[in-house]
């Protein structure tokens, strides 16, 4: 059909936006990792310089070598914190997501339960841990942190997934209305998709909360029964082994990352093609 | 089909209607009839008062009227969208369901795209026939040549966003008649547009309703645009919404830029112009 070619100033803009973030993409790891290795190399410097006492500030070659020494404690520890954490973090997806969604079908419901969910949010986990960890730690302490964890990660999950579920658009939910769709079918393809961003912004906050939440818990949970990277560094602390204190600081924040840089890729792959948040403009 | 199965008492015409295969249906018999429609809103702005209409098979109608004077909400009561406060709508023509509601084989295009921006082109022409349980594989032609009408035949697999606002709106119009439906309604659906990019639509716009030989009710505010395109423009005004007259176009198709410079053109404007001057109170 050529008398519906397209007019020049309607297919100007029809180009997608190619080879964006060419430039930028390699820039976004070489700086951070620059900058990285100048701080260790000017505290390695300060350290050796000044003869800091290691039970004080280690150097860094100092701790990398705790670490390779230390490394099956560690790894265990880790192991530990990771699974309670990757727990803590799935289950507040999930249950964040269902009871976010059954809260934005009903109005009364939600009514009536929200408080409850900021009471939830708002009383700090160090006050409930003593409780929680007598109820139901004092035979299985992973349950306790799981759930103390699960507690901390849970409310922006439930709050993001309520708020997305109605933000879809008032065009669109007309759309649907028009052409008779389904309640079913209305939450599948219109309200689930529209508030992807929402959740997807939840599960980042929520996944660095499950792993303050596991370190906390671990901390309250207190001597012997929790083996993971906290109680490593309580440990090490009363020891005042400051080299190994260091060694397990670190594993915990490279684990952080990985699971911070696990939710944006997840969002990008998610987002890429169609959502503001994940598109460059080119002026 | 037995003519029996085809008698189907509607509630509030009290007596049957017969409804009839389109290939019979009679010009006679109004596609949609309008009797007595009022819209109060809750904080009782009359947005509808007594609103009569006929709208005869293949029309191209169209609403004008400054804002509030209830052109956009008779569009949507036509489209089944919200309750209205009295009066009757009626498919003389329709199939009507168990509960008695007809089968009203509408498109409709928003003011805005009301694209689904997480979904290709194809994804979204192809969404009224998702709610209606069709496979992509049965329907895959019907979107495609729905696409082919609006000129998009290349940008199936792009995403709203990286349209343009003028193709956004192919987009939706391609989605409104792939269902191949007897009446499709437009709200205002170019006011966003820049000019070029409007005439070029109204253009296509005429075109599509001639490939695709249906009905077409438009809602506009602009004069212009009204005479450009319709057969019959209903001009209504505001505070209670009415219908205050009407004017017949009578210029023959297919219209282009010859017509749009001619005298009969500009008469047409200012007899609407001035219909419209009376619905906003303007003294002569």
């Amino acid at each position: 059909m050529t008398d519906h070619a397209l007019s020049g100033s309607e297919a100007a803009a029809a180009q997608p936006a190619s080879g964006r973030s060419k430039i930028k993409l390699p820039l976004n790891y070489v700086l951070p990792i620059l900058a990285g290795i100048c701080f260790l190399a000017g505290w390695q410097a300060f350290v050796t310089f000044y003869n800091v006492p290691k039970f004080i500030l280690p150097t860094p070659t100092l701790i990398v070598e705790t670490m390779i020494k230390d490394a099956p404690a560690l790894l265990s520890a880790l192991k530990f914190t990771a699974i309670i954490t990757l727990s803590a973090f799935a289950l507040a997806v999930i249950t964040g997501i269902v009871v976010g969604v059954i809260l934005s079908q009903n109005r009364a419901l939600e009514m009536t339960l929200w408080p409850y969910a900021v009471i939830m949010q708002v009383t700090p986990v160090l006050a409930i841990a003593p409780l929680i960890i007598i109820w139901v730690g004092l035979d299985n302490v992973w349950l306790a942190l799981l759930v103390l964890a699960w507690l901390v990660a849970f409310f922006p999950m439930l709050s993001n997934t309520a708020l997305g579920m109605k933000s879809t658009d008032h065009g669109l939910r007309n759309v649907f209305e028009l052409y008779g769709s389904s309640r079913w079918k209305r939450f599948r393809y219109l309200q689930l998709p529209s508030a992807l961003p929402y959740i997807l912004g939840g599960a980042r906050i929520s996944a660095g909360l499950s792993v303050i939440g596991a370190v906390v818990a671990e901390f309250q949970a207190g001597t012997g029964n929790a083996t993971g990277l906290a109680w490593t560094i309580v440990e090490a602390g009363t020891m005042l082994n400051v080299p190994r204190m260091f060694a397990a600081l670190f594993l915990l924040s490279a684990f952080g990352l990985s699971i911070w840089y696990l939710t944006t890729f997840l969002q990008r792959l998610w987002l890429r093609r169609w959502h503001e948040s994940e598109l460059t403009q080119e002026n | 089909m037995s003519p029996l199965e085809n008698v189907i008492m509607h509630p509030s015409a009290r007596e049957p209607v017969i409804a009839e295969p389109p290939e019979t249906a009679p010009r006679a018999k109004p596609l949609v009839e309008l009797r007595g429609v009022n819209k109060v809103y809750s904080n009782g702005t009359i947005a509808l008062r007594d609103l009569n209409l006929d709208v005869a098979p293949f029309e191209f109608i169209s609403l004008l009227g400054p804002s509030g004077c209830g052109k956009s909400t008779a569009l949507r009561i036509i489209a089944g969208l919200g309750e209205f406060s009295g009066g009757t709508v009626h498919w003389p023509t329709a199939q009507y369901d168990a509960e008695g509601k007809p089968q009203r084989e509408l498109g409709f295009v928003f003011q805005e795209p009301t694209l689904m921006p997480w979904a290709s082109v194809f994804e979204n022409v192809y969404l009224p026939f998702l709610l209606k349980d069709r496979s992509r594989s049965e329907v895959r032609d019907s979107v495609e040549s729905a696409l082919e009408l609006v000129g998009l035949a290349d940008f199936a697999k792009a995403y709203p966003r990286e349209l343009s606002g003028g193709m956004k709106m192919r987009v939706s119009i391609a989605r409104a008649i792939a269902t191949q439906p007897k009446i499709l309604l437009l709200d205002e659906p170019f006011a966003a547009l820049d000019e070029i990019t409007r005439m070029k639509l109204n253009n296509d716009l005429l075109q599509i309703w001639e490939k695709a030989k249906c009905t077409v009710m438009f809602v506009t505010h602009s004069v212009y645009e009204s005479v450009y395109l319709s057969q019959r423009i209903v001009v209504m005004a505001a505070r209670p919404g009415r219908v205050i007259g009407e004017v017949k176009v009578d210029a023959p198709y297919p219209r282009d830029k010859e017509f749009r410079l001619s005298p009969a053109y500009s008469g047409y404007c200012r007899r609407v112009s001035d219909l419209l001057d009376e619905a906003m109170g303007v003294p002569h």
